[in-house]
């Protein structure tokens, strides 16, 4: 994952609630290895017919290289899958800017350099409004976590950890290594403490 | 003088390693617990070629795509290969995987409860968003990505932002034909889809105590639902009671240490709660969903909602969701037809929830096909040693193996565009079993009453040889 701290891009509007993980790739394309690319499987249902082809008034059939998706509340609830971020990540989209997201989707979205960008109700109608029915171009900067879209500059928040984390694009893995003899002389302690934890040994 | 403590609380400190400048804590994993869908973690340790770091502490077992027939010899090349694929990393790393042919198959979250890996006190991961039904217990378990699992699998820590604590209050006693499922869908349509979100949920009151262990499971296991990655209920005696004996629960002197700290998982008196609601066990009824999120869900003898009675914000997704349901504003959901109906999933597919299922079909015959997929093959074992497995067949609803089935449409058993399923699973998105498929979550007994009649009926008007007690 590369660390980056401005990101400018087209951004388009999806004005619909509660998308979550199941819309945003559904279940069967969920065996694909993550090589052959996940691109294809965004949104599918929502986005195509039940022949597989695009639905012509889509949005992202009208603009397929949207970067920025600005999405309506409570997105990216529901299943775990961190195969929904793979799939707006091989389809290109970068940001996405909604009143609030899933607990789960958040934390992949992060994992994965994407940015989960929480702007208030009037804040989210005015770029509603500046995105209207097409697409815009869009700026975004981690270091003052704004975005701009037309004449609209607007203040986005983000946990600090996760902002740092994108800006970085650090591996937790590798981090955790610096805190290898704090996990070590965790681990000796739970054990002498609750022995009980470990799982009893099988005969 | 220490500040008094939540259950929460209590919990993260017990597995905090270490706490970074920015707030995020370092936590000690104690299970984790991996599927077929952990393929992309493993994935990720193979490419930098990283060792598991604690095999011991980490259980595979087949489920997203078990299939429910013919299973050892199985027919599709994608589910055969999501299972091998399984089977070789656990093998590979030295994880004990518990595959189709082993007894002790099933649901992940059904199963390590059942085999006594799932204790309180204990901090649980797994790659799936319904982890919160291990907190049941008292344990600190939630739902991760797959970046997350392989952290996991490469460290046995987790990073994480403590959540906000939020006290779910149930008192009272639930009414007749009314269970867990019924609490959680109230709750989710009191709160909305994203009520919970940011927050750990501690369920108590009177009515939390009154309940079996795996009704405990079955509202925990919803927290997800209601946008809370945890949700948990402090150990009792119930607790202990259910997992004394249990292959993989402590014995001899580590269960009785493991009993005295157990005492402790409780919250203080006069501990600080970030939000705390209060819900009346008598008044809650049997409760269904309508549209097409959790939270869109009605007591059976309510009305659909009627979006030209609402503001345009809510009514726009309301119509969205009716099209999408083929349902009329403003009708009684009772009576609503249904095409076919499916008992199973980590929510709602363990023994007493056969059990209550069967006790309504007893006898009869169902007017639609259905699908009856055990929570584990224990328990299936188990309700076939109680002749449960009759009851369904003679009913004509079909009796399957265990596995995520029509919860989740992986294996195969989905429900056809435009089909209607009462189903005791726990979501009802566009599409989630299936695409097109409408979907409506209701517990085992209604399930079983819409099964009787072709068509959504309230439990509590059966006559009373119909209606467990
Ligand atoms: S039964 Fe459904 S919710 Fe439960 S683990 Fe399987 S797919 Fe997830």
């Amino acid at each position: 994952m590369k660390g980056w701290t401005t990101f400018t891009g087209q951004a388009v509007c999806l004005d619909v609630n509660d998308i979550d993980t199941d819309q945003l790739i559904p279940a069967r394309f969920m065996s694909q290895p993550r090589v052959e690319g996940y691109a294809d499987f965004l949104l599918h249902d929502m986005r195509r017919n039940a022949d597989g082809t695009p639905k012509p008034d889509f949005i992202l059939t009208q603009h397929p290289d949207a970067t920025v998706l600005l999405a309506g509340k409570n997105f990216g609830s529901g299943s775990s899958r961190e195969a929904a971020v793979y799939a707006l990540l091989d389809s290109g989209i970068q940001v996405v800017i909604a009143e609030s997201f899933g607990d789960i989707f958040a934390s992949n979205a992060i994992n994965n350099g994407v940015l989960p960008a929480v702007v208030n109700p009037e804040n989210w109608h005015a770029l509603r409004r500046a995105v209207s029915k097409s697409s815009i171009d869009c700026k975004v900067d981690l270091d003052t976590a704004t975005l701009c879209m037309g004449q609209h500059t607007v203040a986005f928040t983000i946990d600090e950890a996760w902002r740092l984390k994108l800006i970085n694009g650090k591996d937790d893995t590798d981090l955790t290594r610096d805190y290898q003899s704090n996990i070590d002389q965790f681990r000796k302690i739970r054990y002498q403490q609750y022995p009980w934890a470990r799982p009893a040994a099988q005969n | 003088m220490t500040l008094p403590r939540t259950l929460l609380d209590k919990l993260w400190a017990a597995h905090e390693i270490v706490q970074r400048e920015d707030g995020t804590s370092l936590l000690w994993v104690d299970r984790h617990l991996v599927h077929e869908g952990s393929h992309h973690a493993f994935a990720k340790l193979a490419t930098r070629d990283t060792p598991v770091a604690e095999p011991s502490l980490t259980f595979g077992v087949a489920d997203h795509y078990a299939p429910t027939r013919n299973r050892l010899h199985i027919e599709d090349a994608t589910i055969a290969r999501m299972i091998n694929t399984l089977l070789a990393n656990t093998q590979h790393h030295g994880i004990e995987c518990m595959g189709l042919d082993d007894p002790r198959q099933g649901i992940v979250h059904v199963i390590g409860p059942e085999q006594g890996l799932t204790l309180p006190g204990l901090l649980i991961n797994c790659g799936d968003s319904h982890t919160s039904t291990h907190g049941a217990f008292g344990a600190l378990a939630f739902g991760i990505g797959a970046t997350e699992v392989a952290h996991v699998l490469a460290t046995q820590t987790i990073w994480q932002s403590k959540p906000n604590a939020m006290r779910i209050r149930i008192d009272g006693t639930l009414p007749t034909g009314v269970t867990a499922k019924d609490m959680a869908l109230h709750w989710i349509a009191l709160l909305g889809n994203s009520g919970a979100q940011g927050h750990a949920i501690e369920y108590c009151g009177s009515a939390i105590d009154a309940l079996s262990m795996e009704a405990r499971m079955t509202l925990c296991n919803m927290s997800i639902e209601g946008g809370a990655r945890f949700g948990m209920i402090a150990p009792d005696d119930t607790t202990v009671n259910y997992i004394e004996g249990r292959p993989y629960a402590p014995t001899g002197d580590d269960w009785a240490l493991a009993k005295q700290d157990w005492q402790q998982l409780v919250t203080d008196a006069g501990a600080r709660f970030d939000r705390e609601v209060s819900i009346d066990a008598n008044s809650l009824a049997p409760t269904l969903t309508w549209g097409i999120s959790p939270d869109q869900a009605i007591a059976v003898d309510a009305l659909i909602p009627n979006p030209a009675e609402l503001d345009e914000a809510k009514a726009h997704s309301i119509r969205s969701a009716l099209e999408y349901m083929g349902l009329e504003a403003g009708q009684a959901i009772e009576g609503t037809p249904i095409d076919q109906v499916f008992l199973g999933s980590c929510t709602n597919a363990r023994i007493e929830d056969i059990r209550s299922a069967a006790c309504v079909l007893r006898g009869k015959r169902s007017k639609v096909p259905g699908l009856v997929s055990p929570g584990s093959t224990a328990i299936k074992a188990q309700a076939e040693q109680e002749g449960l497995d009759k009851v369904f067949i003679d009913a004509g609803l079909e009796w399957a193996s265990s596995g995520c089935s029509s919860c989740v449409g992986m294996n195969g058993d989905t429900v056809a565009a435009g089909k209607r399923c009462a189903s005791t699973t726990n979501r009802n998105f566009r599409g989630r079993q299936g695409r097109g498929s409408r979907t409506h979550l209701m517990s085992p007994m209604m399930v079983a009453a819409a099964a009787l009649h072709g068509k959504i009926v309230d439990v509590r008007s059966l006559a009373s040889s119909e209606t467990p007690s």
